[in-house]
């Protein structure tokens, strides 16, 4: 459980929930400690954007220009890097990286911290590093164990996202004409000024489009993080609207499909109203380059 | 012989045949791949059905979408934004809880008694969500190439005097296919990968009959490694992946089969999570 922030009530009037009635019920309802607790989940979801995104993007950027290399060992880094990610279902990864990161942080905390522990670390079904390589440490607090729990999803939605950004990157990369590239080298730069002066200005125009679907997809993909594990905004909708028994201030029938409509709105406002934010966006980076119509997806 | 057994126990375990009980400890490499193989039968299932399925609502999807009465072009553009615009992971859950609503004892349609009840398991309910889902996304692919048949095409048509049924028959919904077979191919993939999420959203798995995605998770959760069954799974899906694009590349030849030198080889570029 998180904390509740306040436990006093918002209104006033909300003292007494066993004799409100109407709408003065419902807003106590929608304002008692759990609830606004429940909606700073909402800004978890946005936080888990706000940080992935770019880190995403960096990725990918790292990716296609790994792949776009001529040193050999590189360029395949970068290929198998995109072609596993995309190959199989991301919940998948999601799943597996979760443990798979945390194990294998744990491991690395364990070789540096108890380099005499002799006893093998997987025994039968279990995973024991000694307590000073624990990932948090059995002594932290509850908020670090959140905080981890939520940087591992978010490390683990950049990788995913990373491979695909990386593959937009690199047909962008390969969009951008050859003449102009020709031409900067010609005028004397050299190759890392023809990469950052020329190509990566003009690619974004050729990403975007797959940009922004990766965005959308990104949004509708971050209801998984529920499993793994962090309180988000599903987690809250399950928990809120199961049935309430009499012994609840508010108590309730299953009213779950109202919480669960509530965040299907939402994503629908989120995927809606970023869909204009990119068409924008699309319309300012087209500025000043030539493209002929329908050259572009 | 061993891993025989373990094939005649588990083989068909997720469709409710063989040993009952699943493996509890000593998991050996045969049991996970034969409990996840097994699994993959309802990925399998859900994806060939709603593919199919959706196939034909996409198709009337897109024909409302490009249709020019706003009483068919609003509702086709109003599905496909819900549908589109939303997590699959929320559609479920949503309509879970509303297949739990239906009267448990049917609904009476003229007089007779339908019944309802097994819309909350998951081989319908979650195959009707996933149905919906796909028909949507094809429809947006559909819709698009349906605006990028050539004009010459269809002018053509109406001049040799073709009806207007013939006309969409014949011409454009043949060429609306071909333009949209590579997109349509990735929206399969694309699906199946979708699958997984039917058992980790409301929908139970009765009996422990999962998908290949829950298997691997029992193992991963009883053994705490997950380097072996999650791996099992991504195989699986990577060969899963090469049949469907076989599969698809196989009808894209036979719709480019006219035009000589143009066939486009299919690329493989899949989205992600709905």
């Amino acid at each position: 459980m998180g904390p509740v922030l306040g436990d006093k009530p918002i209104f006033s009037y909300c003292s007494d929930p066993s004799v409100l009635e109407g709408l003065s019920w419902v807003s106590c309802y929608l304002t008692n400690g759990k609830h606004l607790t429940a909606y700073t989940s909402f800004g978890t979801v946005l936080l888990l954007l706000a940080i992935t995104a770019p880190l995403a993007l960096a990725l990918g950027f790292a990716g296609a220009t790994a792949a776009r290399s001529n040193v050999l060992p590189l360029s395949l880094l970068g290929k198998g890097y995109t072609a596993i990610v995309r190959g199989v279902p991301d919940i998948v990864f999601f799943l597996f990286f979760v443990i798979a990161l945390d194990q294998g942080l744990e491991w690395l905390r364990h070789q540096a911290l108890c380099p005499d522990w002799s006893e093998p670390i997987r025994q039968g079904n279990d995973f024991i590093v000694c307590d000073r390589a624990k990932l948090p440490l059995n002594s932290a607090p509850q908020w670090v164990h959140e905080t981890y729990g939520f940087f591992t999803a978010v490390f683990t939605f950049a990788i995913v996202f990373g491979a695909f950004a990386a593959n937009i990157l690199f047909g962008a990369m390969r969009a951008v004409p050859h003449a102009q590239l020709e031409t900067a080298q010609a005028f004397g730069m050299t190759e890392r000024q023809v990469f950052w002066r020329i190509l990566v200005p003009q690619m974004w125009r050729y990403a975007l489009p797959g940009l922004s679907n990766l965005w959308q997809i990104l949004i509708k993909a971050t209801p998984l993080l529920f499993l793994l594990g962090v309180e988000d905004i599903v987690y809250w909708a399950r928990e809120l609207g199961g049935s309430k028994g009499p012994i609840f201030d508010y108590p309730h029938p299953d009213w779950r499909r109202w919480y669960f409509l509530a965040l299907l709105v939402f994503y629908l406002l989120m995927t809606w109203g970023s869909e204009k934010a990119f068409a924008r966006l699309t319309r300012s980076f087209s500025h000043g380059q030539n493209l002929s119509p329908g050259k572009v997806n | 012989m061993e891993c025989w057994d373990v094939i005649q126990a588990y083989a068909f375990r997720s469709i409710g045949f063989g040993e009952r009980l699943l493996p509890r400890s000593d998991f050996t490499l045969c049991q996970q791949f034969v409990l996840i193989g097994s699994g993959l039968l309802w990925n399998i299932y859900f994806g060939v059905l709603a593919l199919a399925s959706g196939f034909f609502l996409a198709t009337a999807i897109a024909l409302g979408m490009a249709s020019e009465n706003p009483l068919l072009r609003k509702p086709a553009n109003a599905f496909v934004f819900i549908f589109r615009g939303s997590p699959l992971f929320i559609q479920f859950f949503f309509a879970y809880e509303m297949f739990v609503l239906l009267p448990r004892a049917g609904i009476e349609i003229f007089g007779i008694t339908v019944e309802t009840w097994w819309l909350t398991r998951a081989w319908a309910g979650a195959l009707f969500v996933l149905f919906l889902n796909t028909s949507a996304y094809s429809a947006q692919i559909f819709y698009g190439a349906l605006m990028s048949v050539p004009k010459g095409d269809i002018e053509a048509a109406e001049a040799y005097g073709f009806s207007k049924w013939d006309k969409f028959r014949r011409i454009t919904w043949p060429t609306m296919l071909r333009l949209a077979w590579p997109g349509y191919t990735n929206e399969a993939i694309f699906l199946f990968h979708a699958t997984t999420l039917v058992f980790f959203s409301g929908f139970p798995a009765w009996q422990q009959r999962g998908d290949a995605l829950y298997y691997a998770n029992y193992f991963a959760d009883k053994t705490f490694n997950p380097f072996i069954s999650y791996p099992i799974v991504a195989g699986y899906f990577i060969l899963l992946t090469l049949v469907i694009i076989w599969i698809f590349e196989r009808v894209n030849r036979r719709l480019n089969k006219h035009l000589p030198g143009q066939r486009k080889k299919l690329r493989y570029r899949p989205q992600l999570i709905r």
